[in-house]
This record gives structure tokens, sequence and C-alpha cells, in this order.
């Protein structure tokens, strides 16, 4: 082989990328035309490829395409049907959206879609165009579209830091990087221009100056450039995604990683942008991370909700979102950079101030002198608004002033004063001082930060006024005072400082340790939970009580799904809700109440879903208007989620599995069955007929000893059918559970000697023994089971114990239960059959031939045995060859009442 | 006998009709058939049967159904027919007033048997004999002796009482119920301890060999049986 030295493994095609391909199979493909900027001629270049492919043959349809009056593209559009557009009412106007659900009906085969920025008028079923466009594509429907490269999200700042204008239409990069094509309809900055002046540029007349703005020769260039650079980075990826399904070992992923730490700061969402560009061209995975310090919940929503769009968005652009908890920030990054194998931290300019900087160090430079050999970028902020909106909005915490703390802090300076002036006598006027920074504290431990400043500035403004001098005035005689009072100051502040910052740090960690608690106790809980039943009410309940909501839980059924929990129990949802339900479990996505797709529905429905596979949908509701769930609702309910799914997962795994294995043993009984019944009954029905037709033939003929051996034979085969019957009957009341017992306190000997008179003529060539000990107690049994049971026993014994050897039954009493032996001479059990034979149509196979029998009997025997509460075994015998079972019962105590009797 | 005596056979399966009656006609019984309850009740009142024979699953009324009907009017003597695993529906047939039964499939031999009993029982319901022997057990009801191979055993009186009971009975199937209720008392009925231990204590008195027992038959999940002297 001439590759010999290249291992096999090198030259596998990567998993991934197989996986990726397979699932582009099946996909519609998507061709975006991209242009730099407005008027280069996208849509005419896209009409002019779909009519070469419309000439084909392929069924070309338009979904949505503007002609701005443009008379080129007006000719170009009439050669092809268009699917007509959706009239939505809004604000008065009335707006003409594509019909999504129209075309699906349709179904062609290539759709033409203007515009994929586009945001749809409300009431859609989704607020933006790129949405409509992936479900054609996940329809298998081909779309052509357009786009303008200001409205890639990657790129988004990027273009507004050219341009000077924020454009509000993103898409996500993934739509780029999903794209089967990618063509850039190029224009010359020069010839964009003159097409402007001469009108052929659509320009809606509000925003006309902006527009002439944008259309500078410098940026026009400047965008262009970011067009070809873009489409040549997919070309990039294009080829590199070919290497690697095709084993072309190649220049990819050389362990570079990026890492982007997202703060409250207002850049959050550029930086995030920033990171994603670097890695993608590093060809690096990228993480963004979040430390998440006792800060935090000092935090406004607005904050804590700049973050979870930050990571939110990382997500998006196809990075890890990762939160750790924390104390000093650049040391956290750094450990984690390193455990990581970090090679690129990026993280924004600090906007504080050099006061803030000096008091608390800066995370910035604190990580430049730490991060040794990993590179470290400083963006630059980038301006306002720079994260988009979330996907699922969340509920704003009612805030407002809570005015308790401030009475109660009042309060206590109050009783300082007391206190300060029943002392008044004892102490000098500095000393009491001390009453009142008590006070400050006792505020500051209970009431925090803010409460306990008030205190400060309350407690100043009363020392003042009782105790310097001149008192009841709020002015100051002696200078020294002046200090004493300017130091009561500082201390009481640095003292509240800290005192509320510990509380702070205290309630952070309870609120965390119950959280974490509650999620051990729910996780523990999931993990002892044996029914799907049992575990969806668990997980329903556990979410409903820890975020206060309503819950309800689909999971599918077949191709829809339906709700199988609720807390309040939940059994139907109205149309809205269902509709959006089904779509949350077909793309994986939130959608309903406060999501981008049908807010109309009541609920918000969030997929639950594992590493390896969707697994249902969660809907969540609640009284109060808005979105239904705060950010850290959020947050909590992703990690309930997490855990149930995964739960959730493994039963259905394991009830999968046990499903197969009953297919499989019904299966294997089927056939057993069939074997053991065409040749249980026809061997003895074969010896009657062929008995009877001998006797009706020739019985003239015969000797009166031959016909009675006939006769004899004939009566033994019909007993043995007979036999067999009743036991397919008992195996069938056993399987149905339908065995009624009628335990009854007996006499063992009497259930012997009743199956040893019903086995007579089978043990007839046998010697048989019985042993019973004298003071065996009442078994409480059914008779007829037992004895069936001990029937069972000696049939199997005359069957494998050769004639003329002793078949032995005895009993004794062993503590609280009595013990039955059935043993015989025969040639034993093979130790690998020891457990099996108690199986279902299992037969020890000797040598050559098989026993006659049905391989019920001992399956019986522990059915029987087992419906009575005793135990059956088998083993061998120690002293010589022989098999023996032993059944053992729970005996009876001594019933005192029988004396009673006499 | 003197006369022949005639047996009704109720059962909706003409193979088992057919085999009865082939099988009682040879053993000098007269046969009359009806296939379904109404039927037998009919046939009752037409014909005054000796005896009947009852299959206990009729297509209409029930076996159940036609015992409680027939005892209203008479003591005709009623074998029933029935299946293995079909205890309760014995054992409530037996409480209602049927006198025997055989579980299908039977031995022709063993039908006969019940039927002599049952018959005899019918024509000596009056005058009972005094005295029971059997192999070599003796029993004198008229002055409560009991024998065993010439030697008198001695028996509590609650084991006399039973041991009587069964006597009175001999050849019969006694349902638990039944003996309870005769030896013990009405307030006993469900009290099946007591009758274990007390057919042990008799068994152990009487029988040759308590393990294998000759005289008193255990009738697995319905009763007790006194085997009557050859």
């Amino acid at each position: 082989m001439p590759s010999a030295d290249r291992t096999e493994h090198d030259q596998r095609p990567s998993p991934d990328a197989l996986l990726e391909a397979a699932a582009q199979e099946g996909r519609g493909k998507l061709k975006i035309f991209l242009g730099a900027a407005p008027g280069v001629g996208k849509t005419y270049e896209m009409l002019l490829a779909a009519q070469a492919k419309l000439r084909e043959g392929v069924d070309v349809v338009i979904g949505v395409v503007e002609t701005h009056g443009r008379r080129e593209t007006e000719a170009l559009v009439a050669g092809f049907e268009a699917v007509p557009r959706r009239q939505v009412d809004y604000k008065g106007r009335t707006l003409a959206e594509m019909d999504l659900d129209r075309i699906l009906l349709r179904r062609p085969q290539l759709v033409l879609v203007d515009e994929l920025a586009h945001t749809n008028a409300p009431g859609g079923r989704h607020p933006k165009r790129y949405l409509d466009v992936e479900e054609l594509l996940t329809a298998g429907i081909d779309v052509y579209t357009t786009l303008n490269i200001q409205h890639v999200e990657s790129l988004n700042d990027v273009v507004a830091q050219i341009t000077r204008i924020r454009v509000r239409e993103t898409v996500p990069d993934s739509i780029l990087d999903h794209a089967a094509d990618i063509e850039v309809v190029d224009l010359s900055p020069e010839d964009l221009i003159q097409r402007l002046k001469e009108g052929k540029v659509y320009v809606p007349h509000q925003a006309e100056r902006a527009v002439r703005h944008y259309f500078k020769p410098g940026n026009l260039t400047a965008l262009r450039e970011l067009a070809l650079r873009r489409t040549a980075q997919r070309v990039d990826e294009q080829m590199l995604t070919y290497m690697r399904q095709h084993a072309i070992s190649g220049p990819w992923a050389a362990g570079e990683r990026v890492l982007v730490c997202v703060s409250e700061a207002l850049e959050g969402g550029g930086l995030v942008r920033y990171a994603k560009r670097l890695a993608d061209r590093l060809h690096a995975p990228w993480t963004a991370l979040y430390v998440e310090t006792a800060r935090y919940h000092g935090m406004t929503e607005q904050e804590r909700d700049r973050i979870a769009d930050c990571l939110r968005l990382a997500e998006k652009l196809g990075g890890e979102a990762i939160t750790i908890p924390g104390g000093r920030i650049a040391d956290d990054v750094v450990s984690y950079a390193h455990a990581n194998n970090i090679t690129h931290i990026v993280l924004g300019k600090s906007e504080r101030s050099r006061w803030f900087e000096m008091l608390h160090g800066s995370v910035v430079h604190d990580l430049v002198r730490r991060a040794g050999n990993i590179s470290v970028h400083v963006i630059a902020g980038g301006g306002e608004g720079a994260v988009p909106a979330k996907t699922v909005a969340t509920r704003e915490r009612s805030e407002g002033v809570d005015p308790r703390p401030y009475v109660a802090t009042v309060a206590i300076i109050v009783a300082a004063l007391g206190v300060g002036l029943a002392l008044k006598q004892f102490l000098s006027v500095q000393n009491i001082g001390l009453v009142f920074l008590t006070g400050i504290l006792v505020s500051a431990i209970r009431f925090g930060l803010l409460p306990s400043l008030f205190a400060c500035l309350v407690s100043v403004l009363v020392y003042n006024f009782f105790f310097l001098p001149p008192i009841y005035t709020f002015t100051i005689a002696h200078p020294e005072n002046v200090v004493a009072l300017f130091f009561f100051l500082i201390v009481a502040v640095i003292a509240s400082n800290l005192a509320g910052r510990t509380r702070e740090q205290v309630l952070t960690a309870r609120s965390r340790a119950r959280t974490t608690q509650e999620l051990f106790a729910f996780s523990r809980k999931l993990a002892g939970i044996g029914t799907l039943d049992d575990l969806l009410w668990a997980t329903v309940y556990q979410i409903a009580s820890m975020l206060k909501v309503r819950v309800v839980l689909l999971l599918p059924t077949g191709v829809t799904i339906a709700v199988r929990a609720g807390y309040p129990p939940e059994d139907q949802l109205d149309e809205a809700d269902l509709a959006a339900a089904q779509w949350t479990w077909e793309h994986n996505r939130a959608a309903g109440r406060g999501a981008d797709t049908l807010p109309g529905a009541k609920r918000l429905f969030l997929p639950l879903r594992t590493g390896r596979a969707p697994i249902g949908v969660l809907g969540i509701d609640r009284d109060e208007p808005g979105p239904p769930l705060t950010p850290d609702g959020r947050r909590l309910l992703d990690a309930l989620a997490d855990q149930a799914a995964v739960a959730i997962e493994r039963i259905t795994l394991v009830e999968d599995i046990d499903r197969a294995r009953v297919t499989a043993e019904t299966e294997r009984l089927r056939v057993a069955l069939l074997t053991s019944v065409s040749h249980d009954l026809r061997t003895p029905l074969a010896s009657i007929i062929g008995s009877l037709t001998s006797l009706r033939s020739y019985g003239k003929s015969y000797d009166d000893a031959t016909r009675e051996t006939l006769m004899a034979t004939i009566q033994a085969e019909a007993e043995r059918l007979n036999r067999f019957i009743g036991n397919l009957l008992d195996m069938t009341r056993l399987e149905a559970g339908a065995i009624e017992l009628k335990p009854e306190p007996e006499e063992l000997a009497e259930i012997v000697g009743t199956a040893l008179q019903r086995a007579g003529k089978l043990l007839a060539e046998h010697r048989v023994a019985v042993d019973l000990a004298p003071d065996l107690p009442l078994v409480r049994v059914d008779y007829l089971l037992l004895e069936q049971a001990l029937f069972n026993l000696l049939d199997n014994a005359a069957k494998y114990a050769p004639p003329g050897t002793l078949v032995r039954i005895a009993a004794r009493r062993e503590a609280a239960s009595v013990a039955i032996e059935v043993s015989d001479e025969g040639p034993g059990i093979p130790t690998s059959d020891l457990e099996r034979i108690f199986d279902k149509f299992y037969r020890v196979k000797q040598q050559d031939r098989q026993r006659a029998g049905t391989g019920l009997g001992l399956a019986i025997c522990r059915g029987f045995v087992a419906a009575m509460g005793g135990t059956i075994t088998a083993a061998n015998r120690s002293d010589r060859s022989g098999a023996v079972f032993t059944i053992r019962l729970p005996a009876v105590s001594a019933a005192a009442a029988v004396e009673a009797a006499f | 006998m003197a006369r022949r005596a005639t047996i009704l056979v109720v059962d909706d399966e003409p193979a088992i009709r057919r085999l009865l009656r082939t099988s009682l006609v040879g053993q000098g019984y007269d046969v009359i058939e009806a296939e379904d309850g109404s039927a037998a009740l009919a046939a009752v009142e037409r014909e005054k049967p000796d005896l009947v024979i009852l299959d206990l699953g009729l297509p209409d009324l029930g076996g159940i159904a036609v015992i409680r009907s027939l005892r209203q009017r008479s003591t005709l003597p009623i074998i029933v027919l029935s299946v293995r695993d079909d205890e309760r529906g014995k054992v409530e047939a037996l409480d209602l007033g049927a006198d025997d039964y055989v579980t299908k499939p039977f031995g022709v031999d063993e039908l006969v048997a019940r039927i002599r009993t049952a018959l005899r029982h019918r024509f000596q319901a009056q005058g009972e004999k005094p005295l029971f022997v059997s192999g070599d057990l003796a029993i004198d009801l008229v002055r409560r002796s009991v024998r065993r191979g010439g030697e008198e055993v001695h028996l509590s009186p609650k084991e006399y009482d039973l041991l009587a009971e069964l006597v009175a009975n001999a050849g019969k199937v006694l349902t638990h119920r039944h003996i309870l209720n005769k030896v013990w008392g009405p307030a006993h009925t469900e009290d099946a301890q007591y009758l274990r231990v007390f057919i042990r204590n008799l068994r152990h008195k009487l029988e040759p060999d308590p393990g294998r027992p000759q005289h008193i038959l255990t009738e697995p999940g319905v009763g007790y049986r006194l085997r009557e002297g050859a």
C-alpha cells in the first residue's frame, strides 16, 4: 500500500463533517445573492438565475420580490408564477407579506424570496423573514434570496462604524454558513453612485438624507470589501468542509481557542461579535464567559439582561456560553483559560473611572499581567444598543423602593439616640458617636448598603443636633467637633459599606446554596423515579413550585405532540398554544408568549432536549401579563429542564430496551409454544387414534391381553393429554394474573397424600418414600396450587429418574417456614441449567434425546409457589447423583384457637 | 333394585350425552336427555326421574340456577358435572344441595359409583344403617363405639361427632362448610383449621398409613368423603 505510513484513523472522514452533510440531506438548498449595498442589482441577478432554472424545467415560483418599480426587474418577474401575498392590516396600513403557508402548500422546487433581512408585520408566524426561509428549507424547498452585507449579524458593528448607520434588521451568520451557495453581486462604487443619481436605486423618502450619506465612495468601497471577504471566508469554509468530508488532511483548527469575557457593560454585543470574527479567522472554537461575582445581585435587571443576552448571542453565533462563580475576575478568567487551553482572550476596555480602578484594581491590567502566553485583545466600546433583541423576552423585576428598611433604620437611630441621651452624663460627646455607629452597623447588616448609608446621614444630623454644642441646632461651635464629626462620617460610611457588602455576599451565597440544594434534591428525586408518569409529574411540580408558574409538559406521540403532565393539572391546550408547542417541537426553538415565533400563544414553549436529541416541550405561563419568566427564572428553568430531559431520556431508553426485550421474549415463547403444542398434543393423539383404529378394525382377532394393552394405552395417553392441557391452562392463568388464591391453613401431609395419589400411575415403576417430620405446623397455602406444584415435581422425577429408583418426599420445619423436598435418583441437572429449568418451555437436553414433556411443569411450580409467597429452588444431590427440588413456605404459628375446639 | 332407575342427563354437548346414555343404559338405567336448563326443569316435571346428572356450564340458566330451582321443590339427587379449576362452582353447587360431583374428564366407573351411592342414600334416607363397616373399621352409631381391627379406638367427643357425620353420609362428598356447620355449629363455618387438625387426628387413629388415607379421603378444594364399605 503506498500510504501505509498514514494511519487508518487519519484518513477517516471526520464524523462531524459527515453528520452535517447528512443533516443537509432532505433540506432545501439556499442560494444567497449577496450585495455590498442596495442597488447593486441583487434582485435582478436572482431573477436571471431563476429564469435559467425555469428553462431547465425546474418548478420555480416567486414568494416575494420587490421590484421597486424598476422596469427591467418587472419585465423579468412577468415570466414567473407568483404566490399571492398575504394582506396584513397593521396600524391602519395594509402590508403585503409573503404567504408562508400557501408556499408550503404549493410545494414548488424553488422559491424566490427577496430581502432576507426583512422584518415581518406582527401577527405572522415568524417575526423575521429568514425564519420563514428556514422553514421553507426544512420543508425541502430550495430558496433563492438576496441580502446586503450590512445585515449580517457579526458584521453589524463594523458596518455601523463605517457608515454611521446602525441597521436594526440582522440575519444570523449561521444562515450564511449553511447556505449552499453565495453569489456576490458586485458593482464598482462609481457605477453604483451613477445608478443612484439616475434614480435607479430605490430610496425610501423619509431616509433620503441618510441614504445619500451612506452612498459615499469610501463607504461603498469598505462595504464591497466586507462582502467579498465574507464570501471568501465562506468559500474557505466550504473548502475545509470538503477536505474534512473527504479526509484530506489539512490546516484547520490548529489548537487555537478564543475566550470572550462578558460583562454587564454596554459594549457586550460588539465584543462577542468581535470574538466570533476572530475565532472564524483562526478556525477556532470560542467561548463566552461570564464570571458571576457578588456584584451580580446588586445589578439592575437591564444589566442582568445584557449579560444573559450576550451569552445568548454567543450561542446564536455558534460559540459556547458559560457562567462561572468567582471572586476576583482576572484570576478566575485566567485559571479558566489555562484549564481550557485558551489562546486568545477578548475583553472590553474598562469604562470605569480612575478612582474606581485605584480602589478595585483594573481587570484589564490584572489580566494582561497574568495571562502569560495567552494573547489578550482589549476592544474599545462599540456604542449604544449593541446587543440584539432577546430571543425570549423576560419579565422586568418589580423594582420600586421598599420603605420598610428605612422606617426600621429610623427606629434604630431613634433607639441609639435614646441610649445616647441616657448615657450622656457618663460618656464624652465623642464616645456617644460609637452608639450611633453601632446603630448604623445593625442597619447595614440587617438591610444592606442603601438603608445603612441612609442611617449614616440621619445619624450625623441627629448626632449633631442633640449632642454637639450648641445642642438643638445644626451648627457646631468647636472646630475639634467638626473634625470628630467628619471622621465619624468617614468611619460610618466605610463600616456600613463593608457590612452591607458582607450581607450581600451572605445573601448571594445563601440563595445560591438554596438553589443548588433544591436542584440537587430534584436530581436525587429524579434518579429514584422508575416510571415516566411519576417523572413527568415530579418535573412539572418542581418547576411550578420553584418558579411560581403554571407548567405543562408535552411529549411526542407519533408525529404530533400531546400534553403528558401539567401542574396545576392540565390536559388540553387551546389551538394557538398547541400550534406553538408543535412548532417548538419541530424546530427545537422557543415559541409563544415572549418569544419570536407565534407570540400570540398564551404560554411560552421551550424545547426540552438533551445533548443527543429533543425530548419534548415545556409550556410556561402565569397570571401576570408580560413575559412569563424573570431572567433568573429563565436560567433556573434551563437547569431544571436539562436535568429533567436527561432523566426522561433515561427512562424512555429503558422502556425501549424493555419493550425490545419483551418482544424478543414473546417471539421465543411463541415459537416454543407452537413447537410444544404441535408435539405434545399430537403425540398422545397419535397413540389414541392409532390404538382405536387398531381396535375397531382388528379388535375381534386380538386376544384379550392385546385388547387390554391397547385400551390401557388409550387411557394413559388420554390422561397425558389431559395433563398437558391442564398445564397450558395453568400457565395461561398464571400469565394472565388470574390465579385465584384461596389460602387456608392446611395439613401438609394431606396435600402430599393427594399429590401422591394422583401421581400414582406415573410413579408405578418407581419406589416412593414419604418422610414428613411429626411436628410439622399447618401451612397457609392454596391446597390445589400446592398439590399441583408437588404433582408436577413428582411428574418431573418420574420422567427423569430411571425406573426402580427411589423418589422421596420429605418435609421439615425451618424457623418460620416449612421446607418440602422432592428428590430423585436420576442423572441430576446440569449446573448451567439450574436456574433455566424454571423457564417456560425449557427442557434439559440429555445426550441425544429429549424427554417427553411440555417444559411447563416447573415453570408452573415456580409460578404457583411464588403466588403463595414461597420459593422453589433446584439443586443436585450431594450424596449421589440426582436432583432435589426444595419448596419453602411460610408456616402458620400453632393456632391456639384450635385447642378451644376440643 | 326392583325397578330400573331413570336418570336425566343435562349437558349441552351431544358427545357427552351420547357417552352417558351408552354407558348408563349398559349399566341398567333408563336415560332421558335435556340440553339446557329450562328443558331440564321441564323434563323433571314431566318424567319424574330418580336422579339428575347436571353439567354446571349450561348455555341458558346455568347449572347453579337449575339446582336452586330443583331444590325448591324436591330432594331429587343431583350429581354435578364440573371442570377442573372450578372448585368454587363445585362447592357452591354442593352447598346449594347437590349430592355429589364428578370432574370432567371423568371415568365412567367413577360416575357409576357416585350414582349408586346417591340413589342408595335417597332410598335409605329414612332408616339409617346403625352399623358402618369398611375394611378393618367398624363403627356402631347406636353404641357410639369405634373399633379398628377389633380394638376399641378412643375418640374425643368432637372427633366422634365428626366421624359420625362422615359415616351418616358415607360415600358422599361433604364440603368443609357443611361439616363445620354440623359439627362445630353455624358460628364456625369459616374455621377450616379446626377441620384440618381433627381430620389429622382421626386419620392417625383410624388409618393404617395416615399419609395415604384409605378411609377418610380428601376432595381437593372441596371437602372430605368417607369411603363406603365393600
